[in-house]
């Protein structure tokens, strides 16, 4: 085993920044990666949080689950909001208006939020260089308006707006690649993960928050309400998006790619597909098409890595 | 007395906020307030402001910078103008809402379409229900004064709202005028440090900006409604207070050659200048005209201009928007609103005119009030009309 970390069983940090008593749904696989997250993140953080499943289920007047500052303001602005508390925290510093503490800044929001309409923000904050964590927790569609397609949502997957029908195999078009996105803005950190490799994923955000400048952690979240599965499956969905390879966990650190995990041979997509009701409609032939466009994919992402 | 120098309106601007010790700037150029941004990056750039410029992607997120900066509790800047403002519409309502002093000054700009750079008040009153401070400035003196007194009502702890200043586009900021530049001392006994009451920290956490039900919604509303009509009295002490420190009286409602008047002209922004001469003019030929200049635009001044219009028989409203298929232009439509109760009030009448930068000079003033003491409209459609319009 190359990366014993992956595997290995260790304590989590008790802190919880997340507090319990949230609104998420039942076997909510976004709750649980920003629990972890910030389990990651410690208590020295500020966290710019973008409108979505994560702000409503956390934040309803006069109740918050937050134990650490956290602020929410709108839908597609918080990299820009991030960018200001960064900015602050550095002016102020450094002309002695607070004392240097080193807090970390972390934007988050979900995949509309970030590959939609907050890509514009997102690009210019990574652009910019500020010194700060970006999150996208993706659960592939708007799962809080309920289930809308975004540019995230996989090729295939029914929803409300990319609906199955006589004329349409749901989604038509393939999942924007994010990560690549971030990539190509030069910064020194960007990687995937799974809140069902919890130790993996704690360790990219520690890293994520740990460089100078910008990082950006992309995390699938399993939506059990938005992908049709049952709830107790939400840790077994996250483990076999990373086993089919439908989402490799890898890092980029300053440009370079290495894989988390080599997964190879890749299972069957069936296996991912056929206990999410968002693909039930799919044919076996439809499902074959996108296994092929995944083991490309994977192979691709191999070369890149080697 | 500090030194009266040549200097252009943009640049006394960027002075006030440098002299404001400003932390944070966020901003995204646009004509025309291009000139406050470029010398606030060039001083940062020279090490004569310790602020860190934040050269954002869009006015939406040049705003949404601010909110994080002032919440996390850094004294905060910036500068738009016509599309840049209303890019940032939504986020204007956060800042409001959300308490966030940010202060902005506002280039004051036509919106498109057709695309259009020039001066006029289209953006600042499509902006006008956000829950912002709105002061509104005559001249290159009063926006350097308001810039730097705006930071002073906005972080009283009694008020915490963002304030715009606005400064009519080209006619103001880019010409030259002699201002008065105060001495930092002064500055600084003036303007005390920023504290914000509970910034973002994590020695001591904060929520801010949580989702409310029906069931509160309506209660944070009239919160903040309470609350910007009670930014008034802390507004006259500030001026008050700015008058014992620099000699220069602000008021929200100011009157010119009022005396004895039976027509007013009232006007917001830099045409008061141009409308000056043309009262002059109009007293020297006999008649009993005078001139209402508006600073204040949010909160409303009520008192003030009750006040103001006195005995007048005839209010003339000159506004510099236009509310298509409305009542009038937006001044004149709260204007008439605002007097409508009084049991003696003058007639109003209103004109819209130079829309995307169509001067008015001192003879369509005259031609207004000729014109106003002439109509004799059937019904409120037609108390208004636009002025100075090719058929």
């Amino acid at each position: 085993m190359k990366n014993l970390g992956i595997y290995a069983a260790r304590l989590t940090p008790p802190v919880e920044g997340f507090a319990p008593g949230h609104r998420a749904c039942i076997g909510c696989g976004e709750a649980l990666a920003v629990r972890l997250a910030c389990k990651a993140a410690g208590e020295n953080i500020i966290i710019a949080n973008a409108t979505g499943c994560m702000e409503v289920v956390s934040s309803q007047l006069p109740a918050s689950a937050w134990r650490i500052p956290w602020i929410h303001t709108l839908f597609e602005n918080t990299a820009a909001v991030a960018s200001g508390v960064e900015a602050a925290l550095k002016a102020m510093t450094r002309k002695g208006k607070i004392a240097d503490r080193g807090t970390k800044v972390i934007a988050m929001a979900g995949d509309g939020g970030t590959s939609d309409i907050g890509l514009q923000a997102l690009s210019g904050a990574l652009e910019r260089y500020h010194d700060f964590l970006y999150i996208c927790f993706d659960n592939e569609a708007y799962m809080n308006t309920g289930i809308q397609r975004s540019s995230a949502t996989p090729f295939g997957a029914s929803t409300t707006t990319s609906p199955a029908g006589k004329k349409s195999i749901g989604q038509k078009t393939w999942k924007k690649n994010m990560p690549a996105i971030a990539v190509a803005h030069n910064i020194p950190y960007v990687a995937t993960a799974s809140p069902s490799y919890p130790f993996d994923m704690m360790d990219k955000v520690k890293k994520g928050l740990a460089v100078n400048g910008p990082a950006y952690v992309h995390i699938l979240s399993v939506c059990p309400t938005g992908w049709r599965s049952t709830p107790d499956l939400s840790v077994r969905l996250g483990r076999l998006a990373v086993e089919t390879g439908v989402f490799p966990l890898y890092e980029v650190e300053d440009g370079k790619y290495k894989l988390s995990m080599d997964v190879s041979p890749l299972r069957p997509l069936k296996d991912y597909m056929s206990i999410q009701g968002r693909f039930r409609h799919l044919s076996e032939g439809m499902v074959k098409k996108i296994e092929d466009r995944v083991r490309k994919d994977y192979e691709q992402l191999k070369e890149r890595c080697a | 007395m500090g030194k009266k120098v040549g200097m252009e309106v943009s640049l006394a601007i960027a002075e006030a906020a440098k002299m404001a010790d400003t932390d944070v700037v966020a901003a995204y150029p646009i004509t025309p307030q291009t000139h406050i941004v470029e010398r606030l990056a060039e001083l940062v750039a020279n090490g004569e402001l310790d602020a860190e410029y934040i050269p954002v992607e869009s006015e939406h997120s040049a705003m949404s910078a601010c909110l994080g900066s002032v919440a996390t509790g850094a004294r905060t800047f910036t500068a738009t103008a016509g599309q840049g403002l209303e890019l940032m519409h939504e986020v204007l309502y956060v800042a409001a809402s959300m308490r966030l002093p940010v202060i902005m000054v506002v280039a004051n700009r036509a919106l498109s379409s057709p695309l259009n750079v020039w001066g006029d008040q289209s953006d600042l009153m499509a902006v006008r229900d956000t829950g912002w401070i709105q002061l509104i400035c005559e001249n290159g003196q009063e926006a350097y004064d308001t810039t730097l007194y705006a930071f002073r009502i906005g972080e009283d702890k009694r008020v915490l709202l963002p304030v715009m200043v606005h400064v009519d586009g080209f006619y103001l900021t880019h010409v030259i005028e002699p201002i008065e530049i105060p001495e930092q001392e002064k500055v600084n006994k003036f303007l005390p440090p920023f504290k914000y009451p509970l910034p973002l920290d994590p020695d001591k956490p904060v929520s801010m900006g949580a989702f409310a039900p029906p069931i509160l919604y309506s209660e944070t509303k009239k919160a903040q409604e309470v609350n910007l009509r009670a930014s008034l009295p802390v507004i006259r002490e500030v001026w008050d207070e700015f008058e014992k420190v620099f000699g220069r009286k602000y008021k929200a409602v100011e009157s010119y050659r009022t005396e004895g008047a039976k027509t007013l002209l009232l006007t917001l922004g830099s045409f008061g200048e141009t409308a000056m001469a043309a009262v002059d003019k109009l007293r020297d030929e006999g008649q009993a005209v005078g001139l209402l200049k508006l600073r204040l635009w949010r909160p409303f001044p009520f008192e003030d201009l009750r006040k103001a219009v006195g005995d007048a028989e005839l209010l003339i409203v000159i506004d510099r928007a236009l509310s298509y298929g409305g009542p009038g232009g937006p001044a004149f439509s709260e204007i008439r609103s605002a007097l409508y109760s009084e049991k003696k009030r003058p007639r109003i009448l209103g004109f819209v005119g130079g829309l995307g930068g169509r001067d008015l000079m001192v003879a369509e003033f005259e031609g207004m009030v000729k014109r106003a003491q002439e109509m004799r409209p059937k019904g409120a459609e037609e108390e208004f009309e636009m002025y100075g319009v090719r058929e």
